[in-house]
C-alpha cells in the first residue's frame, strides 16, 4: 500500500509556495471488513483498503476543495483547489485562531484488524444461532463492521497531525411474521475499536428475537398527545436529533433570523436540564483528540440550567459568530470536506429513579429503543423500537413500534423530569449533508415529556 | 483489470471484477451566495470469486495493487456464502443512452451563473428566504469483466440542480425545495424556480387539520417520500426470498387497486440510473411490478433469482459490498384526473408534499408514519394554508388498495422516480 507519511511530506512542501488566505490538506489509508448475515445464511463478507486525499483552500471567504485516490500530480490538484476558491472568494476570510500542532497519535491497543476475519464469523454464528432457535422468526439480518483509518493533517500554518481511528458496528434484526402480519426489533451496537463491546451479548440477542415475534399479537397505539417516558437510548436519539443539530453553528451563522432564536441565554427547558457535546470524553465513537480541522477537542455545554450557553463549531462558523472554535468540524472521509458535527451528546442525570418517573402517569407511553430520527431544525421526528402503556404509574401492555414527532422549542420545555441513570448508546450513525454515517454516540438517563405527540392508527 | 482477474483465476473457479472512475464537480451555495467549489476524483475497484464455490470479495481504490485484492478475496472466500449462479458470458447489450459529453464541458463559471439565477428567482419573490443550492455535474465510467468472457463498458453523464429554501419566522419555520437530475446539461432554471414559487405561495398562510381519517393527495414528491421505500422493499427478490414481503406469495394476484402500474426501467435514456447492463453485466430492461393493481414481477440480481429458481432480472447493483437487487428508474403510470380535479373533490383533506421520518417505521410491513414537513389543508375543493405539527400513518397495503384517482401529470422527482400525483381516500391524521 502507498505510504501516505511519504506523500505527506510532498504535499508539505507543495503546500508552501501558495497564495491562498488558508491550505489544508488530508490524507487517508483505511482497512474495512464486513460480515453479513440474512437469515440462517451467511450473506456478505468482504475486506476493503482504501487511500486518497484531499486539499481543501480557503481565498477571501471562498473555499476549493479537491479530493483524489490518485495520488500522482499533487501540485496540480493543489493549484485546482486554490484556482476554485479564488473564483468564489469575493469578500474576507475568517477563521478562528488555534494553535499550529504537531502531533502523531498511536493506536489503540484494540485494533479488530488483529483479530482473524473467521473469529469475528464464530461470534455472530452463535448470534445466528440464537435468533433462530425463537419460533415464529421469518428472517434476520446482522451487520458487522470494522474500520481502521490513519489519517495524516496538514496545513499552512505548519500543523502536522497523525491520527488514527477505529470504529466498529453490530447492526441485529430480527423479522417475525405470521398470516401477513410482519413485525421486527432491533438491536444496534458499536465501539471505537473494542471488539468486547460486541462480545457476550446472547442474552441481549435472544430478548430481540423474542420481542419481535411478541410484538405480533400487540395492539397498536392511538394516535395524540401523550406523556412520554424516554428511555436512556431513544433520549439520546432525542437530544440529537431535537437539540443537536440546531446547535450546529453552520445552520445559524448565515441567517439573521435563526441566529435571533438560537442567541445565547435563552430559556430552552427547565433548570434540570443540561446539554452536553463532548469529543474529549474518552473511547466512544463520536471521541477523538482533533478534529479534522486540526482543532483539539473540547466539551462543549449546549444548554445550562435550561438556558442556551453554547454551540457547536468549525473555525469559520466560530470566527464569525465571535466564539471560541469547539473542535467540532468533521469529515467522514477524505472525499468530503470537514463540516460542523455532534460528537458524543448526552443529557447530564438528574435525581429521579425510574419509578419516580412513571410514578404520577395516569395513561402514558414508555418508548424505548430506537429505529431512526430525523429533524428539519424546528420539527423532529424518531422512532421507537419498543413501546409500552403506562397506566396509572405502572408498566402494562405493549405496543406496536410508534413514531414521536414534536416542534424542538415547545418538546424540551416540556420534559418535567430526568433521571438518575446516564447511559450511552454507541449503535447510531449522524447523517449530514450527504455524508453518512458518522460515528457519534448519544445519550441520557431516562426522561419524562409531558404533551408529546405519538403517530398510531 | 486484466491483471486483476488473471491472478485471481490462478486461485479461483471464476471471478469478475468491477471498476468504477468518477469526476464529481459540485458547486455549492451557502445563504444565498456562493460558497464552495469541489472536485472529486475517485477509483474504485472490486474482485469477486468464487473459490471452492464460495463467494469472496474485496475492493480497493488502488487498481495497480492486483495481489493484496487477491490475497482480501480468499480469506473471505474461506468461509463465504455458497455461489448458485453462472457469471454471464459474453452478450449483447440494448443500446441505452446514458453520456452526453457535453456534461463534462460546462465550465464551472457556468454552474454558478446557474446557480445564482436560481436564487435570484427565488429571493426576488420571498427576500427574506435563505436558500442553498447544488449545481453539480458528474461523469461516471464503468467497466466489468468476468472470467467467462463477459464484458461491459459504458460512460455515464449527470447534471444536477437542487435547492432548499428556509424562511423563518419567529420560531416557526417553512422549508421548500426542488431538485432535478439529467444526463444532459440543464441549461435554465426557471422550471425548478417555479416549482418553488409555488409552494411558498400555498404555504403562505397557515392551516389546521383535525386528528382523524382524511383523504390525502401524495404529491409526486410526497409518493417518494412516504410511499416508494416500503413498496421496495417488498418487490426486493431477496425480501421475497426469504418470506419476509407482505407481497412475497402473491405473484399475479390483485393487491393493490386496478388504477395501479409501476415499472423498473433501467432503459431510459439520460437519467441518473440509466444502464445498458446491471453490475453483474446482465442485460437491461424493463420490469413491470405492478400490472393494474397485480403483482407482476420481484427484483432479481444472479444469487437472489438463482436461491429463488428464477432469473435475473438485470437488477443487480453495487453499494459498496455484493451486487443485490436494486431498483433502478422508477415509473409510475399516469391516470386522468387533473391535480385541480383531485383537490377540488376533497371536503376536508390533506396534501401530502413531504413526508419526514416515513422511513422510519416497521417499512416491511408496509407502515409508514411521519411528519408532514410540507404539506396543505384542502377546505371544500380549496387549497387553504400549510399546515404544521401534523403527523400522518398508515400502511402502503391498505392505502393502495383502494386509490380514488392518479394525476394525469407525472413527474420526475429526483431524477430517478417519475409518478404522478396520488388521491386516497382517507390516512390517519394525527394533529395538535
Amino acid at each position: 500500500m502507498t505510504d501516505i507519511r511519504a506523500v505527506s511530506r510532498q504535499l508539505a512542501d507543495a503546500l508552501k509556495g501558495h497564495r491562498a488566505d488558508y491550505i489544508e490538506a488530508r490524507l487517508e489509508e483505511s482497512q474495512r471488513s464486513h460480515i453479513t448475515y440474512r437469515g440462517k445464511e451467511l450473506e456478505s463478507a468482504g475486506q476493503s483498503t482504501a487511500v486518497g486525499g484531499n486539499v481543501r483552500a480557503l481565498v477571501k471567504g471562498g473555499w476549493g476543495f479537491v479530493s483524489f485516490n490518485d495520488l500522482t500530480d499533487l501540485p496540480d490538484r493543489i493549484e485546482r483547489a486554490v484556482k476554485q476558491s479564488k473564483l468564489v472568494g469575493k469578500e474576507e476570510s475568517r477563521l478562528a485562531p488555534v494553535e499550529t500542532v504537531v502531533d502523531t497519535i498511536a493506536n489503540g491497543k484494540d485494533v479488530p484488524l488483529t483479530i482473524p476475519l473467521a473469529e469475528k464469523k464464530k461470534l455472530l454464528d452463535e448470534y445466528n444461532e440464537i435468533i433462530w432457535r425463537t419460533p415464529h422468526l421469518q428472517t434476520s439480518v446482522i451487520a458487522y463492521g470494522d474500520s481502521h483509518k490513519k489519517t495524516i493533517f496538514l496545513n499552512s500554518a505548519g500543523s502536522y497531525i497523525e491520527q488514527p481511528r477505529t470504529d466498529i458496528t453490530l447492526r441485529i434484526s430480527a423479522v417475525a411474521a405470521d398470516d401477513g402480519e410482519v413485525q421486527q426489533a432491533g438491536l444496534s451496537l458499536g465501539s471505537r475499536g473494542d471488539f468486547g463491546a460486541i462480545r457476550n451479548l446472547h442474552q441481549q440477542v435472544e430478548e430481540t428475537a423474542k420481542h419481535a415475534v411478541a410484538l405480533l399479537s400487540a395492539p397498536r397505539l392511538k394516535g395524540g398527545d401523550y406523556t412520554v417516558v424516554l428511555d436512556p437510548v431513544l433520549a439520546g436519539v432525542f437530544v440529537h436529533e431535537a437539540f443537536g443539530h440546531l446547535s450546529e453553528a453552520d445552520h445559524i451563522y448565515q441567517n439573521e433570523r435563526l441566529r435571533e432564536i438560537m442567541v445565547l441565554g435563552k430559556k430552552f427547558g427547565g433548570k434540570e436540564l443540561n446539554i452536553i457535546d463532548s469529543a474529549a470524553v474518552p473511547d466512544l465513537r463520536g471521541s477523538y483528540k482533533y478534529d479534522d480541522e486540526g482543532v483539539a477537542a473540547t466539551k462543549t455545554y449546549l444548554i445550562k440550567e435550561g438556558k442556551l450557553v453554547g454551540r457547536l463549531h468549525s473555525r469559520e462558523t466560530a470566527a464569525r459568530m465571535g466564539e471560541k472554535p469547539t473542535g467540532n468540524a468533521r469529515a467522514i472521509n477524505y472525499r468530503f470536506p470537514p463540516i460542523v458535527r455532534m460528537t458524543n451528546t448526552y443529557i447530564e442525570p438528574g435525581k429521579g429513579s425510574f419509578e419516580e418517573l412513571i410514578a404520577g402517569i395516569k395513561e402514558g407511553v414508555y418508548a424505548k429503543n430506537w429505529f431512526g430520527g430525523t429533524t428539519s431544525m424546528e420539527m423532529f421526528t424518531f422512532s421507537a423500537g419498543e413501546a409500552y402503556m403506562i397506566r396509572n404509574g405502572k408498566l402494562a401492555e405493549m405496543l406496536r413500534p410508534v413514531v414521536l414527532t414534536g416542534n424542538v422549542f415547545t418538546t424540551l420545555n416540556n420534559i418535567d423530569a430526568i433521571g438518575n441513570d446516564l447511559d450511552m448508546n454507541q449503535g447510531g450513525g449522524c447523517g449530514k449533508g450527504g455524508q453518512m454515517p458518522l460515528p457519534v454516540s448519544n445519550g441520557s438517563p431516562h426522561i419524562r415529556i409531558r404533551q408529546c405527540l405519538v403517530g398510531g392508527s | 483489470m486484466e491483471k486483476i482477474l488473471a491472478q485471481a483465476r490462478k486461485v479461483a473457479e471464476e471471478a469478475d471484477v468491477f471498476l468504477v472512475s468518477a469526476e464529481e464537480t459540485p458547486v455549492q451555495f451557502e445563504a444565498n451566495r456562493l460558497k464552495h467549489i469541489q472536485s472529486k476524483q475517485s477509483t474504485n475497484v472490486a474482485l469477486r470469486i468464487i473459490k471452492d464455490g464460495r463467494l469472496g470479495y474485496a475492493t480497493s481504490t488502488d487498481v495497480a495493487d492486483a495481489q493484496s485484492l487477491v490475497e482480501n478475496a480468499v480469506e473471505t472466500a474461506r468461509f463465504g456464502t455458497r455461489a448458485k449462479f453462472e457469471l454471464p458470458s459474453a452478450t449483447p447489450y440494448p443500446k441505452v443512452d446514458t453520456f452526453d459529453p457535453d456534461v463534462e464541458s460546462v465550465s464551472v463559471e457556468k454552474m454558478a451563473q446557474l446557480g445564482e439565477e436560481l436564487i435570484a428567482l427565488i429571493t426576488g419573490h420571498t427576500p427574506e428566504i435563505i436558500c442553498e443550492a447544488l449545481v453539480e455535474k458528474e461523469t461516471v465510467a464503468l467497466r466489468l469483466i468476468n472470467s467467462r468472457g463477459g464484458q461491459a463498458s459504458y460512460k455515464k453523464s449527470i447534471f444536477t440542480i437542487g435547492v432548499v429554501g428556509s424562511l423563518i419566522r419567529g420560531t416557526d419555520m417553512l422549508f421548500v425545495g426542488e431538485g432535478q437530475s439529467s444526463g444532459h446539461p440543464l441549461t435554465e432554471v426557471g422550471e425548478i424556480a417555479k416549482v418553488v414559487l409555488r409552494q411558498l405561495d400555498l404555504a403562505k398562510n397557515q392551516a389546521s387539520v383535525p386528528t382523524r381519517q382524511l383523504p390525502v393527495i401524495f404529491t409526486p414528491e410526497g409518493v417518494a417520500s412516504a410511499l416508494i421505500s416500503p413498496l421496495m422493499t417488498a418487490f426486493n427478490g431477496k425480501t421475497v426470498l426469504e418470506g419476509a414481503s407482505p407481497v412475497g406469495k402473491k405473484l399475479g394476484k390483485q393487491v393493490f387497486d386496478s388504477k395501479l402500474s409501476l415499472w423498473d426501467d433501467p432503459t431510459i435514456a439520460y437519467r441518473p440510473y440509466s444502464r445498458p447492463c446491471d453490475d453483474e453485466g446482465v442485460p437491461s430492461r424493463r420490469t413491470p411490478l405492478i400490472e393494474k393493481g397485480v403483482v407482476a414481477n420481484f427484483l432479481y440480481d444472479l444469487q437472489t433469482a438463482a436461491l429463488a429458481k428464477t432469473k435475473s432480472t438485470g437488477s443487480a447493483s453495487r453499494g459498496g459490498g455484493l451486487p443485490l437487487p436494486s431498483p433502478s428508474t422508477l415509473v409510475i403510470a399516469p391516470g386522468k384526473a387533473s391535480f385541480d380535479d383531485m383537490v377540488s373533490d376533497i371536503k376536508e383533506g390533506l396534501v401530502i408534499e413531504q413526508l419526514m421520518g416515513a422511513e422510519q417505521g416497521n417499512i416491511l410491513g408496509g407502515d409508514f408514519s411521519g411528519n408532514v414537513l410540507l404539506g396543505y389543508k384542502v377546505e371544500s375543493g380549496k387549497i387553504v394554508g400549510r399546515v404544521k405539527n401534523t403527523m400522518v400513518s398508515g400502511n402502503v397495503y391498505q392505502l393502495l388498495k383502494e386509490i380514488s384517482a392518479i394525476g394525469s401529470q407525472p413527474k420526475w422527482v429526483s431524477g430517478v422516480i417519475n409518478t404522478p400525483p396520488l388521491y386516497c381516500p382517507r390516512l390517519s391524521v394525527a394533529s395538535k
